[in-house]
């Protein structure tokens, strides 16, 4: 049996702290800002919170993490970790526990703390010990792989993929520019896009989403709860995760034109939904743009765009804030930076505020089902979180 | 009777041009060129190279010692013989060994392979001779050394190129040393070490080995023997009483002082053009001399095959570049990466999976046939089917002598590389497989999708004291 988690919880309060470099604020302070905004918008005090499901993957351990700083009162606590996909995970075991009936009013948190190693770009972990003998990689140069691949496959000259992917940034900064609490609040132009050093050919520096801090939280309830709480809390239509075999380094199957279990746990969110055309149904989303060609990918295997053809669709302006399916209206990570732990649950608040009519500048027109991606790995094998989020009676 | 079975070579395939190093300091001339190992790149590395290029066609299980001589071993406690003999797949009852410290430690190899096989302890012993030495910036040993290696297999049948006579003098007439910390070589009043070193006693060691044979120098068709500098060579040449037709190019305008390989080097050379009959005489320098008498079979035509010297020289690129060099030496203090430190290896760990990996096995699926590669975070052993999923229904298949195709590539600038940017393969191996590879000696502009590669044994880091080998891909470029 595999049941649907469509309508079965809501969102009745979300935070979100500025992302970026918070030089001045520890994980702590993150963790708390995030959680009492969100305590603020559902109308609740932290002892209301029954249990909470807090995600990291290097700026913390245990539940104590969050209990600490919160200095919440012997409730349950786990604390989750699934690479970039963490706080779509701690979301979603939050919300499993409420539809389980075991609990009716849950805190779901996630946060990174990434500016304090020195590094610009990630660091902090230390590799596995057991790890000896791969090749020397970082996140970029694994995506780029992506990109050369797509453009051989597809036919496209450096030129005309570069702009592509660059078109990709490009919006998503215009979306960022109206957002306050995003890591880079300006627009910037193709040509500056297109003549970026490299980070990792054919990646330039635009290609590449921002290393920021930020934290993220959600309060979940059941939806008679909600009802009796606010007039506009958000349901939960669909929440997928999906686990590969790591397979992509191994078999010549994998074609690196596209992410495999992004494939999959679109597929089993679009069915838990009952959604038949993604295309035509999702108003917005909230995708996993670590790097540009991350997000060119990804509308292919969300099944917005048909395989090969996402280069008309980002062209013409179909994933813009006044497109057809606008993608990244709150800027992305490309705006908002990856601080790891907390963006899956950031995707979530932009969903949130959209479908309450509360996005201000960026507010898309009735929007009615918002989709959030998250990627947690590389292409050849990576966790993929897939979300629904709606209004009701859709 | 007992000789030489097979041979094989290799060259770096960066050359840099000494008038490159002497523009660098202000100076200009400079005669020919050097080849550089590139930074991941080290005696280890280059002996399995060459042992891979002589080993072709032959089963590696059948060696039964290697014996590996060099100046410039990475460890001073670790046997590197056995690292080596690990990469080129050669079985765990070998009795290895490092020949070291002395510039005659290639022929000393050579001759104490002979004596094992001759006493019947062994069948089938490969020699390795590499040398990477360094002099000091802007001297004459900077500009005259090289890097480089020969592998020699030796055996009792099919031998291509017999063994007829060995002479050997231990002198301890030190012209050039290192002390224990010594990073460069020292090197005393040069003409001390020609008037009563080089130009003596390798001339009495060959002179006694054609006494000894009954030889003379107009018996043989080609004389191989160490030498310094170009100059110096043709002199010595000149003393022991040969032709200059019958003198081996030394390869020191194109290659350089390969140290204890170069005689090893030269003497592969010869035996690439050599025919049936042929007599070459073989004479090494350091602390003494060993002069050995070898003739040439019917049998070496069996084993032309070899990329040896000849093809490596023309494998090549000009690094017209000293700071590169420099860099790669590691003799400028570099401005440290921004990326996270590398943890400490975990011995347990490197010794758990190098037996799989260093000579790069991967598996073959018994049920559906697909060969496949295990490099997960913590393992590289597959104990699960990639396609079919059958449990531990595998039988060993090795992918270090498969050449495969990118199926794709980035460049990254952001990874931790002494040669930037960091290439990053998947590898479609011919044959069925893939891999995730850092790709060596490439020009970026080079790189396609769908281009073909082999594989290389390279050093991939080193931290906290150990060295890290593992492969890489490489461009093919025959």
């Amino acid at each position: 049996m595999r049941g649907s988690i469509k309508d079965r919880v809501a969102i009745i309060g979300m935070g979100c702290t500025k992302f970026g470099e918070r030089w001045e604020a520890s994980a702590d302070d993150l963790l708390v800002d995030a959680a009492y905004e969100a305590f603020e918008d559902a109308g609740i005090g932290p002892d209301d919170i029954q249990a909470a499901w807090v995600g990291t993957t290097g700026s913390g351990a245990t539940g104590m993490m969050l209990s600490g700083p919160l200095r919440l009162q012997y409730i349950p606590i786990t604390r989750v970790e699934n690479a970039c996909a963490t706080a779509s995970e701690a979301f979603r075991n939050g919300c499993y526990a409420v539809a389980a009936g075991i609990y009716d009013m849950v805190l779901t948190i996630g946060v990174e703390k990434l500016k304090d190693t020195g590094l610009s770009g990630l660091g902090g972990a230390q590799p596995n010990p057991s790890h000896v003998l791969s090749p020397e990689g970082t996140a970029p140069g694994s995506f780029a792989l992506l990109a050369t691949t797509y453009f051989a496959r597809y036919g496209l000259s450096y030129e005309e993929g570069k702009h592509m992917i660059g078109r990709v940034s490009w919006k998503s900064h215009r979306n960022g520019a109206l957002n306050p609490k995003a890591h880079f609040q300006r627009e910037v132009s193709m040509e500056a896009i297109l003549n970026a050093p490299m980070v990792a050919w054919p990646l330039g520096l635009f290609d590449c989403c921002g290393v920021s801090d930020g934290a993220a939280a959600a309060i979940i309830t059941t939806p008679e709860i909600a009802k009796s709480m606010r007039k506009d809390p958000v349901y939960v239509k669909a929440l997928q995760i999906c686990a590969p075999p790591v397979d992509g380094n191994a078999s010549t199957k994998y074609d690196y034109t596209h992410v495999e279990s992004t494939v999959h746990a679109a597929q089993a969110a679009y069915e838990e939904a009952g959604i038949k055309n993604p295309r035509e149904e999702i108003s917005m989303a909230e995708v996993h743009d670590c790097f540009s060609i991350t997000e060119a990918v990804t509308m292919e295997d969300l099944m917005f765009s048909p395989r090969g053809k996402v280069k008309d669709d980002i062209e013409s302006g179909f994933f813009d804030l006044d497109g057809k399916l606008p993608v990244q209206p709150d800027g992305g990570l490309k705006c908002f930076g990856h601080p790891i732990g907390a963006s899956g649950i950031r995707m979530i608040y932009e969903m949130y505020k959209q479908l309450q009519g509360k996005a201000g500048q960026r507010q898309i027109k009735d929007p009615k089902l918002g989709l959030t991606h998250n990627l947690g790995g590389f292409p050849a094998g990576c966790m993929i979180f897939a979300g629904i989020f709606g209004l009701p009676g859709v | 009777m007992t000789g030489i079975t097979s041979y094989g070579a290799y060259i770096p395939y960066y050359r840099l041009p000494r008038s490159v190093i002497s523009k660098a300091w202000g100076r200009s001339g400079g005669r020919g060129e050097k080849a550089v190992a590139n930074f991941d790149e080290d005696v280890i590395s280059m002996s399995v190279a060459a042992g891979m290029d002589c080993l072709k066609g032959i089963d590696p299980k059948t060696v039964d010692a290697l014996f590996m001589a060099t100046t410039s071993a990475p460890y001073k406690e670790r046997q590197n013989s056995t690292i080596v003999a690990t990469a080129l797949d050669i079985r765990r009852e070998t009795r290895n060994a490092d020949f070291t410290n002395c510039l005659r430690a290639g022929t000393t190899a050579i001759l104490s392979a002979m004596d094992a096989l001759n006493a019947g302890s062994a069948k089938s012993v490969m020699v390795t001779a590499a040398d990477m030495r360094l002099g000091g910036a802007a001297g004459e040993n900077e500009q005259a050394f090289g890097d480089g290696s020969a592998a020699l297999l030796l055996g009792n049948e099919r031998v291509a190129a017999e063994i007829e006579g060995s002479y050997t003098l231990s002198d301890d007439l030190v012209d050039n040393w290192r002390a224990h910390d010594d990073i460069f070589v020292r090197t005393w009043e040069e003409r001390f070490g020609l008037d009563e070193g080089y130009r003596k006693i390798p001339v009495e060691a060959a002179a006694g080995v054609m006494k000894q044979c009954n030889l003379t120098p107009k018996d043989f068709a080609k004389a191989c023997f160490y030498g310094p500098y170009t100059r110096r060579h043709g002199e010595l040449g000149k003393a022991m009483g040969f032709e200059p037709t019958q003198i081996q190019d030394p390869l020191l305008d194109t290659v350089g002082n390969t140290g204890a390989a170069l005689p090893l080097m030269i003497l592969v050379a010869a035996l690439e053009e050599a025919t049936a009959g042929d007599r070459i005489l073989l004479v090494s320098w350091g602390n003494g001399s060993d002069a050995i008498v070898l003739r040439v079979t019917e049998e070496i035509e069996k084993i032309r095959d070899r990329r040896g010297i000849k093809h490596h020289l023309q494998l090549m690129r000009t690094l017209d570049n000293y700071e590169k060099y420099l860099r790669w030496r590691g003799l400028v203090p570099m401005e440290p990466a921004a990326r996270p430190e590398k943890s400490p290896t975990s011995m347990s760990s490197l010794w758990r999976e190098s037996k799989i990996a260093l000579p790069l096995y991967g598996v073959k699926c018994k049920k559906c046939g697909t060969p496949q590669l295990f490099l997960d975070m913590a393992s590289t052993r597959a104990r699960i089917c990639v396609e079919c999923r059958a449990r531990d229904e595998f039988e060993p298949y090795r992918f270090a002598d498969k050449k495969g195709k990118v199926a794709t590539f980035s460049h990254d600038f952001l990874a931790l590389s002494s040669d930037p940017p960091n290439t990053l393969t998947v590898v479609d191996f011919d044959g069925g497989g893939r891999g995730s590879f850092e790709m060596a000696d490439r020009d970026p502009d080079e790189c396609k999708v769908g281009m073909g590669v082999e594989m290389t044994f390279r050093k991939i880091f080193f931290s906290k004291g150990v060295h890290n080998y593992y492969w890489k891909c490489k461009p093919l470029r025959d």
